[in-house]
């Protein structure tokens, strides 16, 4: 699905990711954890394709291509969802019609046929049900007034009509509560298949409580310094971070 | 775009309301010859020549207006010519083929089937095509209510009357530079008439009248409605109009007696000159509507076009408890540069006015709003509320608001909000992530800030705006 062979990345020419190996298999779920400021954002943010994120280095094989040769558009097609950290507000642009055009994007260029616009409700209806947003939600400008809760489920939501084969989720549990962090949970592993893989970048342990990774790594000073099981997650909320940036020093 | 096809643009289509004029076109220059000269042309009575003469002895004392935001050389009025006859039937392309590629590539984007695309590019059909057979339809149903629907040429003789009572009398003769020009030597427009009590049928549209496209650059509208009817008027379309004419200066006027309602859409796309600035249409246009008690006059618009756009559509709120309404978009790129906005003088008591105006400037384009809100000192209980937003693309252009407020009763309220933003780069990532190409993400993000104005469209008309905005908005990203 994704390897990614020593990445390093900038930001402002700033080096913020340093040889960065990953190798994500089709239906692995991997947890990305570590400290403030230690890449994890950037990290889903390069891969993504967002622009001033730059590679200066090292390669990233997406299924079969070279990921960092592809406009940010493209990659999105390919099946690459990255739900975002602080989802921006588009006031106006409806969730339907910006929903809609992604879907409808992504199935051209994987030759399906667009869908008719009542399959298409129908199924924004159900994903709307699925992370328990009342159906309103589809024609509100996005995430326009929505609240940080809000916003984030409806990432989740974008994500399951995007149907993707690699979804990153950028610290999708901060600002969550409790109930709302089940939701999203529910939704990710709903679409747990095995051709479709996770990046879950976090910051705390909590949410893979609810969304059971296979691999975690911890990633400090843009490199990854530990790689395990679950249990790593746990060792890391008991023990912290600094022991590890400790150890790496 | 070569000037022979622009030519061919402009050409009338020889069926539906023609207009009876033999092919002769007048040296440039403009004197009192020249609008007895046109004035002849349409056979026009004594009083309609007096009228023009009378306008032009006052356009001669009056200056060229500077104090609009807007730059451009100066304008030699006497190098234009102020009456050309359409090209022969003979002299039009054959089919589509011989039309400008590109032409017919915007056309194809904008989604115009293939018999409208002939009819705007001058195709010379044999065939009576669809809309000829449209257009009787259209005209019986009208005639069956009573409304009268005509060009204005042929309403100077048939409706004297109503001509001689109503034209000037919103937008009087020595009202503007423009205006004083046009009324001296208007080439042709629409006359529009609705009886008491008559819900128009059906929408009007100058589309429907196909020989509009080529009234020519001093084109002249006046609209009545009779107290208690009800009329919905669309100006222009969205398929890209070219003219060789650079000048134009357009007259407007809506005339609403008592609880009359007007709605004036326009969708206007004139030439905008190319990437570079070169070229394109000088559009000065005097619009206004005056509105007698309880009625209602509302202006939407959709501006893309022309390279300098001076243009405030206005209401003057002259009868009690009477209502204005002013929608715009306007947006300019490359190089355009626009002026526009609204006038809202309110004079009845209890009046009331809405003006939401959307500006997106991009390119190296200049974007201004200008806005007028008078409450009169017998404007008891008038309220005005104005809400102006402007949105940047790009770092090279500029957005500009210009509000006047003028208030003479105490009791009057006016409102006024105003914000500027920028299509921000995390706004392009967003749909960028889900798919979406930067020109289709500009356009969405563009279409959304619109949506306020573009939901007081006609459905149609509102689709097509839309399409319109992502094909101007082209070369504004990337």
């Amino acid at each position: 699905m994704l390897t990614i062979k020593d990445l390093c990345a900038s930001v402002e020419d700033k080096e913020i990711i340093r040889q960065l190996s990953l190798e994500v298999k089709p239906g692995e779920v991997h947890a990305i954890m570590g400290p403030n400021g230690a890449g994890k954002s950037t990290l889903g943010n390069v891969l993504a394709g967002r622009p001033g994120y730059e590679a200066t280095s090292g390669s990233v094989d997406f299924k079969g291509q070279d990921l960092l040769d592809l406009d940010p558009e493209i990659r999105a097609r390919e099946g690459l969802f990255l739900a975002f950290q602080y989802p921006v507000e588009i006031p106006g642009v409806s969730n339907m019609e910006l929903l809609k055009a992604a879907v409808d994007a992504r199935r051209s260029h994987t030759g399906q046929p667009e869908l008719s616009a009542i399959d298409f409700m129908k199924m924004a209806r159900e994903a709307s049900k699925a992370v328990d947003l009342d159906q309103s939600f589809l024609k509100r400008g996005v995430n326009e007034g929505f609240s940080g809760g809000e916003k984030k489920r409806n990432e989740i939501m974008q994500m399951m009509l995007m149907e993707p084969s690699l979804c990153i989720l950028d610290e999708t549990d901060s600002g969550l509560d409790i109930d709302a962090l089940q939701v999203v949970a529910k939704g990710v592993n709903a679409m747990r298949s095995p051709d479709r893989s996770f990046i879950v970048v976090t910051h705390y342990q909590r949410l893979l409580d609810f969304i059971v990774p296979d691999y975690v790594h911890v990633l400090a000073n843009g490199r990854i310094v530990k790689s395990g099981d679950k249990s790593l997650a746990l060792e890391l909320e008991a023990k912290g971070y600094s022991w590890l940036e400790d150890e790496v020093a | 775009m070569s000037e022979q096809v622009e030519q061919l643009i402009r050409k009338e289509y020889a069926a539906g309301f023609h207009t009876d004029i033999e092919s002769e076109t007048l040296p440039p220059g403009l004197n009192e010859d020249v609008i007895r000269f046109i004035s002849a042309k349409k056979n026009e009575p004594e009083w309609m020549l007096e009228w023009r003469l009378k306008a032009y002895k006052i356009w001669l004392t009056m200056e060229e207006p500077e104090w609009a935001h807007v730059h451009y050389p100066e304008i030699d009025f006497q190098s234009i010519s102020y009456f050309s006859a359409p090209k022969s039937y003979e002299d039009r392309p054959k089919s589509l083929d011989e039309v400008d590629p590109d032409l017919i590539e915007t056309y194809n984007k904008l989604g115009i089937p293939l018999h409208e695309q002939e009819m705007l590019a001058g195709v010379a059909v044999d065939a009576v095509f669809d809309s000829v057979s449209v257009v009787t339809t259209y005209r019986a149903k009208l005639e069956e209510a009573g409304v009268i629907f005509c060009p204005i040429s042929e309403a100077v003789h048939r409706f004297p009357d109503l001509v001689k009572k109503y034209l000037g009398s919103v937008v009087p003769q020595r009202d503007n530079y423009y205006s004083a020009l046009n009324c001296a030597v208007f080439s042709d427009g629409s006359f529009v008439y609705i009886p008491k009590g008559v819900r128009c049928p059906m929408e009007l549209s100058t589309y429907f009248r196909i020989n509009e496209m080529n009234t020519g650059q001093f084109e002249r509208t006046l609209i009545i409605a009779d107290e208690g009817s009800h009329v919905s008027y669309l100006e222009g379309c969205t398929a890209p109009q070219r003219d060789e004419n650079q000048l134009h200066a357009a007259v407007v006027e809506l005339v609403a007696l008592d609880n009359a309602e007007i709605k004036y859409s326009t969708v206007q796309n004139w030439y905008p000159g190319d990437e570079n600035g070169k070229g394109g249409i000088y559009n000065f246009v005097t619009k206004r509507g005056i509105c007698h008690t309880r009625a209602k006059i509302s202006w939407t618009q959709v501006e893309t076009g022309s390279a300098v756009t001076w243009k405030y559509p206005s209401c003057i709120l002259k009868g009690d408890h009477s209502i204005g309404e002013f929608y715009s978009v306007a947006l300019t790129n490359n190089y355009q540069q626009a002026d526009t906005g609204t006038k809202m003088i309110h004079l009845g008591k209890n009046t009331k006015s809405t003006i939401i105006s959307k500006g997106i400037s991009a390119g190296h384009s200049q974007n201004a709003y200008r806005g007028l809100v008078r409450m009169g000192s017998s404007a008891a209980g008038a309220r005005n509320y104005t809400q102006c937003d402007s949105l940047l693309i790009g770092d090279r252009c500029g957005a500009h608001t210009f509000p006047y407020i003028e208030s003479a009763h105490p009791s009057a309220i006016v409102e006024h909000e105003a914000t500027t933003s920028k299509v921000s780069d995390d706004q392009m990532f967003l749909c960028q992530q889900r798919g979406l190409d930067a020109e289709k993400a500009v356009s969405m993000i563009v279409n959304g800030f619109c949506r306020e104005v573009f939901k007081q469209l006609p459905m149609e008309f509102a689709v097509e705006a839309g399409k319109l905005l992502e094909v101007s908005l082209e070369g504004s990203v990337g």
